[in-house]
């Protein structure tokens, strides 16, 4: 089965620290080796360069970023596995190399099961 | 809101059983390291898994778990090492520095950087004195983490008869004294042949499957991707892994496509394209890249290559057919066999037209004998040159040799229209 995992956290007072993203490269080399990571990428905030779309009593509005929201989304996986557990225990190393190399970093991984996949 | 309430979702007994199918091969593979035994390596791996599901819901989820069950599992076969009395020598050929280290630390334990551990064990799991549904299960057992009910139901054979195929296979590497080890660079190539046969098959066993059946058969297609993807990582230079990953990525593109609400299959050329999977595609088209960039096309990359033909027409009208009719030229070459030639006929036909085909048909029949798609190739040609009697005579004939009930309802529905 399918999962996609989202990241969000709210806008840091600092850049990520090198050792953070060379530890998440090495975990995403890891979880590509192990055959479930399918897709990934990571997103621009969306005061640079990002828009959205709504619709709302029929009608259509676009509004350039920054959204509202505190807590935007960073970036996405696409994972295989066998189960739900599996798809966050992968999210779950993900954040725990967060609390270990990124002090005070906050936020959340939301793990949802693609629709229509065995 | 109303009524809502926290819920910390992690059962750890749930999450043992997560974290032991992520890492099971990997524990096997160093434990059989140190024991030089497949199936104890699995035994004590076994252990270290009934440790944690005692141990995890009691004291907490460790922050490895993963290295928590690798430590526990080598532990206990340095326990069993220190019991044997060949202990000395074994120690003094693998156990060594594992014994020396005083602190063992569970997030260095799942080290094993070149993979060659997982390497191994791959190709003991599908060493050539096993009979080749040996090593489809033993395969699954070892490196998939699949139970011995789950396998039986996969190849839809009784439980006992799957546990027997295991056992058997287990105690043959044990008997013939077959090492953990690496084959020789002179071997690798026959050796990887091998390896990459037992995952088409097990991918093969899970595809020919149809809806509605065990939900295993189908897992059997993505653990099969699971074993390819992972192989790719640990043999990156060899084109054939790569070919045959395409191959699966490809393939398994086309599962929401291939059967009709019903039931019914679909054939290729009738299946609605949109609901392909875009996403297997582009990765089935860079692992056919990488094959083509890491040296020339096998039979498998071959077979990639005349499915990426389909993925990349976005319309059936759209297929470069000389573009196939070629790849199966060259496939010919690597494998003769009579089906290839079959297929080679068809795309020959839609490349060149029906007569084409039909010669290249003649003199298969006796290679092919009681094979419906054979007539059934035959009469899409005739039909295709107006010769609707003789076409609708092969149609029959194709029903009368199919034993697929839904298929035989294909045939006689394609007679009926002509």
């Amino acid at each position: 089965m399918r999962y996609l995992v989202t990241l969000k956290s709210g806008s840091p007072a600092s850049p990520p620290p090198p050792e953070l993203m060379d530890a998440i490269m090495a975990l995403g080399d890891e979880a590509t080796k192990s055959g479930a990571l399918l897709d990934t990428a990571g997103l621009m905030p969306s005061a640079a360069g990002g828009a959205r779309v709504s619709l709302s009593g029929g009608e259509l509005t676009v509004t350039d970023g920054p959204f509202a929201e505190t807590k935007e989304l960073i970036s996405y996986v696409v994972y295989q596995v066998r189960d739900k557990e599996e798809a966050v225990e992968w999210a779950s190393r993900f954040l725990r190399l967060h609390r270990d190399l990124w002090p005070g970093w906050e936020g959340e991984a939301d793990v949802l099961r693609v629709f229509g996949e065995e | 809101m109303a009524g809502s309430v926290t819920v910390t979702a992690t059962d750890p007994a749930r999450v043992v059983e997560a974290v032991w199918r992520m890492e099971a091969a990997r524990i096997i593979a160093g434990v059989a390291r140190i024991v030089q035994d497949v199936g104890l390596a699995e035994e004590l791996a076994q252990d270290a898994l009934v440790a944690a599901l005692e141990r995890w819901p009691r004291d907490g989820v460790p922050d490895n778990p993963g290295g928590w069950l690798m430590l526990t599992a080598k532990n206990r076969a340095i326990d069993l090492l220190r019991r044997r009395t060949v202990y000395e020598r074994k120690l003094a050929e693998v156990g060594r520095d594992l014994l020396q280290q005083p602190e063992p630390d569970p997030d260095g334990e799942l080290d094993d950087p070149v993979g060659d551990d997982l390497l191994r064990l791959i190709f003991t799991a599908c060493h050539p004195v096993l009979k080749p549904q040996q090593r489809a299960a033993l395969t699954l057992r070892l490196l998939g983490g699949l139970t011995t009910d789950e396998i039986a139901r996969a190849f839809l054979i009784p439980g006992p008869t799957a546990a027997q195929r295991i056992v058997r296979a287990k105690r043959t590497l044990a008997v013939r004294n077959i090492p953990f080890a690496l084959p020789t660079p002179d071997d690798l190539t026959d050796r990887l042949q091998s390896v990459l046969g037992v995952i088409y098959l097990i991918f093969n066993e899970g595809y020919s499957a149809t809806a509605g059946d065990d939900w295993i058969r189908p897992a059997l297609c993505e653990e099969a991707l699971r074993l390819g993807r992972i192989l790719a990582g640990l043999v990156p230079g060899d084109p054939e892994v790569h070919g045959l990953v395409a191959l699966m990525e490809l393939q398994a593109s086309r599962f929401p496509a291939r059967t009709a609400p019903d039931g019914t299959p679909v054939l290729l050329l009738d299946q609605d394209r949109r609901r392909w999977d875009h996403l297997l595609i582009r990765r089935g088209l860079a692992s056919l890249e990488r094959s083509v960039a890491a040296g020339p096309p096998g039979p498998y990359t071959l077979q990639a290559a005349i499915a990426a033909c389909h993925a990349e027409a976005r319309d059936p009208a759209d297929t470069d057919w000389f573009r196939i009719a070629g790849f199966y030229t060259l496939l010919l070459r690597r494998t003769d066999s009579p089906v290839v030639r079959l297929n080679h006929a068809v795309a020959a036909g839609m490349a060149e037209g029906p007569a084409a085909g039909l010669a290249l048909l003649d003199g298969l029949a006796d290679d092919l004998p009681g094979y419906p798609h054979l007539p059934a190739a035959r009469a899409e040609l005739l039909a295709r040159q107006g010769r609707r009697d003789e076409a609708r005579a092969e149609f029959i004939r194709a029903a009368s040799l199919t034993a697929n009930a839904r298929e035989r309802a294909l045939f006689e529905g394609r007679a009926a229209d002509l």
